[in-house]
């Protein structure tokens, strides 16, 4: 690995202004998994490492029952499954949070990290859009806040300027009778990245048999993780059924544009899109209707 | 050409200082400065678990850490396993069951092991399976791995009078 300055900064302003003096040069450190692999391989050529593990916004998970989720950027994926009101209240998150890498990863890979290496594979990706999840950035003429889904804008590429940093995710309170899905396709149980993944939220009507509202996003199979907007607004006022899900599903086939690389073929990502989009609608439909997520 | 940085951990108990710079990972700090060669380096990417090492009580594969990011914490590799007299029980185990053959994996193993133990005294077959995906084995496929894991989880807890439910 090419040498490099390290700095562990205790506060925002301060990791701000070290990222913001040292520009081009200078990213900010999480857990590592992405970082470490692409600085050792010559992918990434920094002068300036800085550390942001240290500061207290970006290590925050609290839940308010009346305004939501807060998820620091520095919160690793095992605070996130461990967590008992996670657990309960926001399953969709567990989803995803249980499948990076084995344990050794989950131990340091962080939420943060995960979006803003911006691969059209990371799994919260998907798993946050559906709940309709934004960010909180900092920067050096202070804080802004842009949905999930407008935050990647290429393979490897997002929305920060120079001296921006990710402070925290903000998740609303899941509304009554709401679920949220979320799953991948992989060669093998674990360790593996996504060939495709897929997830789901639902709303679904008092009586549980109409959907009112639902989102479908998907992973690796565009240059950014994708909100299918169409295929969810089509199951808006649907009766719960096979064929609605299916419309969805092919729904999102369509806004599906696939390459073929190592990992799969343009045809078996558009098939896995649509197989995968029918299971994370089941499962956040059978949440819904289990009612898993309590607000309470 | 960035000057070396002061470190201070605890490492298997014992106050540790040294000199790293900051290119340089847990995984050499640990073998290369510290003549801790027991953690192993395997794929140097996070892949094979080789590298296992407990920082603050969590399993983390210390090529992917920095070795000063490492200040003020607790790291336990697999030489603070043992006791002064015997070994832990899951590397008793691993040897009764031949866990391992070449044996370049077998720290690692024992290091994800204990966290898993650790945590869940009482796990399952597929739990430890779970547990154990982030560690590669090219010897041995796995299973007398899982047994001796088992057979381990049994014994700790008869040692602790516990009782396996
Ligand atoms: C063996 C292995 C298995 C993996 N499996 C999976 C998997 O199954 N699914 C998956 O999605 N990923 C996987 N990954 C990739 C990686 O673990 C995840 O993307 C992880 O979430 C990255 O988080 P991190 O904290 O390690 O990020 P880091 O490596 O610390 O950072 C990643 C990037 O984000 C930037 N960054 C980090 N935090 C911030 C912030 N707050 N503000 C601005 N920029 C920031 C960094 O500068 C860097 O460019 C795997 C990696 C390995 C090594
Ligand atoms: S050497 Fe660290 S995981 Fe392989
Ligand atoms: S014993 Fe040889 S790799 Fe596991």
């Amino acid at each position: 690995m090419k040498a490099f300055e390290y700095r562990a900064p205790r506060s925002l302003s301060e990791a701000v202004a070290l990222l913001a003096e040292k520009g081009e040069k200078a990213r900010p450190l999480a857990g590592g998994t992405d970082l470490i692999v692409q600085l050792r391989g010559g992918r990434l050529d920094l002068d300036f490492v800085v550390d942001i593990k240290w500061i207290p916004e970006l290590n925050q998970l609290s839940y308010d029952p009346a305004s939501g989720l807060t998820i620091g950027a520095a919160v690793p994926c095992y605070r996130i499954y461990e967590d008992p009101v996670i657990r309960r209240v926001y399953p969709g998150l567990v989803d995803a949070a249980s499948i990076i890498g084995g344990i050794g990863i989950q131990g340091r890979a962080t939420w943060g990290g995960n979006l803003c290496n911006s691969s059209p594979s990371g799994d919260t990706i998907p798993a946050l859009m559906v709940l309709g999840a934004t960010c909180t950035i900092a920067g050096p003429n202070g804080t802004r806040t842009v949905p999930v889904e407008q935050f990647c804008t290429a393979p490897g590429r997002n929305v920060l300027r120079r001296g921006e940093m990710l402070v925290s995710f903000h998740i609303p309170v899941p509304l009554p009778h709401s679920g949220a899905y979320y799953l991948r396709f992989i060669p093998r149980n674990e360790m593996d990245i996504a060939v495709v993944g897929a997830g789901a939220s639902v709303v679904l009507s008092n009586d549980l048999s109409t959907i009112t509202a639902a989102r479908i996003a998907l992973g690796a199979v565009a240059p950014t993780p994708l909100l299918a907007e169409s295929a969810g607004n089509a199951l808006i006022g649907k009766r719960i059924s096979d064929e609605t899900i299916a419309e969805a599903a092919r729904l999102a086939q369509q806004a599906a544009r696939p390459i073929t690389d190592m990992r799969g073929t343009i045809a078996q990502r558009r098939h896995l899109v649509g197989v995968l989009t029918k299971r994370a609608l089941h499962g956040a439909i059978e949440r819904a209707q289990k009612g898993a997520s309590h607000a309470h | 050409m960035p000057t070396k940085v002061h470190v201070t951990a605890k490492i298997n108990g014992d106050e540790v200082e040294f000199l790293c710079e900051p290119r340089q990972s847990l995984l050499e700090c640990l073998r290369d400065i510290l003549n801790l060669t027991g953690t192993k380096e395997g794929c140097n990417d996070g892949n094979c678990g080789a590298c296992s090492v407990l920082l603050n009580g969590r399993l983390v594969n210390s090529c992917l850490v920095l070795g000063v990011e490492i200040d003020g914490q607790e790291v336990t590799t697999v030489e603070g396993l043992a006791g002064a007299r015997e070994l832990h029980p899951l590397q008793q185990v691993f040897l009764e069951h031949a866990a391992l053959q070449c044996g370049i994996c077998t720290p690692g193993f024992l290091v994800a092991a204990k966290a898993l133990l650790d945590r869940y005294p009482h796990p399952s077959e597929e739990q430890i399976r779970f547990w154990l995906a982030g560690n590669l084995c090219r010897c041995t496929g796995y299973d007398k791995i899982v047994r001796a894991v088992m057979d381990a989880a049994k014994k700790l807890s008869q040692r602790t009078g516990e009782v396996h439910p």
